[in-house]
């Protein structure tokens, strides 16, 4: 059990990061607000909790890593490391404008960015690469890897799988984002992904499951997972679009703005929660 | 101008190449070689002998492997990524791309089996489109060495220069040119002859063709100017304008496609242009066959260097 402050800052934080998702696609006119909405509860968790970093020294070399590979989920990635301090906030204002550093997909310009993400399947290989230097270093920092459930269709993914646990990185930890949808469908629709956790664990992965939304079960599972001796691969069980009722589980909100209609019924939503968390 | 002769001994690039490592590795404990199991070919299992544990074979996986040396490269690490230029290059053109390139990561690419003297394995292995692959990306720097012991004086500058390099060497043995070891100059031009009827630049395996058509050339009364182009990007733009200028025409030689390779870079280079003969292979993929017999078949000769400067030299009288 987590102490309920905690809890509810938390939730806080994940309700700042939704809001900044759908005002920053919203004034960029473009961008993937489902995809971002699903992991604001897990980047909540990670740059609010779990992981060890300085946003006033970005590139600290015992930080722990993020990678996030689904890099269209930039928004949420943005938002978070805004929060965090690592830029101003009004920043995320500017988000895929001309002279700006927040590209549509992360690129190393922006400060708190581990890497450079936005085709799909590269950001495991990336994970093993910095988590094997994490060993030939002797640091004991953490290389997280933010993956999505369509993107595990790209070879390369598994690959980089097989990698990791032939080098049993244990530093290595992938959250995966099952949200069960990618552009032209559902996963299982476009191309089968079941049994998915059987898969990685053929490959030599730990495998845990989680609801991606509940705080108390991510942070828990950052603390079951601490002493695996392999890589281990968090299935987050996620909804697309979470916290905006009309985004959620649709498809068409993969790649899409809202309008300004839509724009301000998610943003009154979204205060209304946080109204409510506020109590 | 610096001193080169086509020398009777040979000696192959791979080796200096894991030569320079193993020194390199001695003096920097940062760099890292990686291998997608072509470690014994492209000899960089001599670093790993010496270095197990700096030395990562990836298995057949070379778009991980990319991945991983770009992982490697963001955590202070100065990783070299070898295997076949058709596999570096090819195979990892979006992953050389994203993870590479555009983050400007100090990943260094250096890919053997470059070109058509592969051989035997034929046109699936012989890389003819690498240095057009690699020149079109921004940041990433183009190298083709002539001999051994400028490969040795490659490597310690590229490790000491931060950002991406790519570097193609051939699979076979190369004629020894340079005697001596100088302090390479990424982006510098390499006068080897001064003469000013015409110029031959070349890179890679095709510069001792080019100073043996030096010598064909001169037995016939033309002087030719015999530039070495180790560096094909940044290209150095001074000494292509100065030959056109002064020798009135240029041809171009590498073992490459004559699509944006050296000669596309070259003709780049020029602010007015001049007549000017690309020698390389022409928009077909190879064969198998014997190295010296497919660079007989496909013109990557100085026999051929001679021709077509001879040619050139004619048309402009």
């Amino acid at each position: 059990m987590h102490d309920a402050t905690l809890i509810k800052e938390l939730k806080r934080k994940a309700l700042e990061i939704r809001k900044w998702v759908i005002e920053s696609v919203y004034r960029a006119g473009s961008g993937h607000p489902g995809g971002s909405l699903s992991i604001a509860d897990i980047l909540a968790c990670l740059y609010f909790h779990e992981m060890r970093h300085n946003p006033k020294n970005p590139k600290w070399e015992d930080r722990d890593r993020l990678v996030l590979s689904k890099g269209h989920a930039a928004p949420a990635l943005y938002a978070a490391l805004a929060l965090a301090g690592y830029f101003p906030v009004k920043e995320l204002y500017n988000l895929r404008k001309i002279g700006h550093f927040l590209q549509g997909h992360p690129s190393m310009i922006t400060p708190g960015v581990d890497m450079s993400t936005g085709s799909l399947g590269q950001g495991l290989s990336v994970g093993v690469g910095m988590a094997l230097a994490a060993r030939l270093d002797n640091r004991d920092y953490r290389v997280f890897v933010i993956l999505g459930d369509g993107e595990v269709q790209e070879g390369q993914i598994w690959e980089a799988a097989n990698a990791a646990s032939h080098f049993r990185l244990n530093n290595l930890i992938a959250i995966l984002d099952r949200n069960r949808l990618q552009i032209d469908g559902p996963t299982e629709e476009i191309m089968h992904d079941e049994p998915l956790a059987l898969r990685w664990k053929a490959f030599g992965w730990e495998v845990v499951e989680i609801d991606g939304h509940d705080l108390e079960e991510i942070l828990n599972v950052f603390h079951e997972i601490k002493h695996n001796e392999r890589p281990t691969l968090i299935i987050a069980h996620t909804i697309k679009g979470k916290g905006v009722s009309f985004m959620e589980g649709t498809l068409s909100f993969h790649g899409k703005a809202p309008t300004h209609e839509q724009y301000i019924r998610a943003m009154s939503e979204l205060e209304q929660e946080e109204r409510e968390l506020n109590g | 101008m610096v001193s080169a002769y086509v020398t009777n001994k040979m000696r192959n690039l791979r080796d200096a190449y894991s030569s320079a490592l193993i020194e390199l590795g001695y003096k920097n404990e940062n760099i890292v070689v990686l291998d997608a199991d072509l470690a014994l070919s492209t000899k960089t299992k001599r670093f790993g002998t010496v270095f197990p544990d700096r030395f990562f074979d990836m298995g057949i996986s070379e778009a991980n492997m990319m991945g991983v040396a770009a992982g490697l490269a963001t955590c202070n690490k100065i990783v070299f990524a070898s295997t076949f230029a058709v596999f570096a290059t090819g195979r990892c053109y979006d992953q050389i791309r994203q993870s590479i390139a555009y983050p400007c990561l100090n990943v260094k690419i250096v890919a053997t089996h470059a070109g058509i003297s592969v051989g035997g394995d034929g046109a699936s292995h012989q890389m003819l489109e690498d240095i057009a692959l690699m020149r079109v990306l921004p940041n990433m720097r183009v190298l083709a060495p002539a001999d051994a012991t400028e490969m040795e004086d490659v490597i310690p500058v590229i490790a000491s220069m931060q950002g991406p390099f790519y570097v193609r060497i051939g699979r076979a043995d190369a004629p020894i040119i340079f005697e001596r070891h100088r302090k390479f100059r990424i982006g510098k031009a390499y006068v080897l002859r001064k003469g000013s009827d015409v110029t031959i630049i070349a890179t890679g395996t095709m510069t001792a063709e080019a100073l043996k058509a030096y010598d064909l050339l001169k037995k016939n009364g033309i002087e030719a100017r015999i530039i070495h182009m180790p560096t094909i990007k940044p290209i150095d733009k001074n000494a292509v304008r100065k030959a056109a200028k002064e020798t009135g025409a240029i041809i171009t030689a590498e073992e490459h496609t004559i699509i944006g390779g050296l000669g596309d870079a070259v003709s780049m280079a020029m602010d007015e242009p001049v007549p000017m003969i690309r020698i390389g292979v022409s928009d077909v993929f190879g064969e198998s066959g014997g190295a010296r017999e497919l660079m007989e078949k496909y013109g990557l000769t100085a026999e051929n260097i001679a021709k077509q400067a001879k040619k050139l030299v004619k048309a402009r009288k």
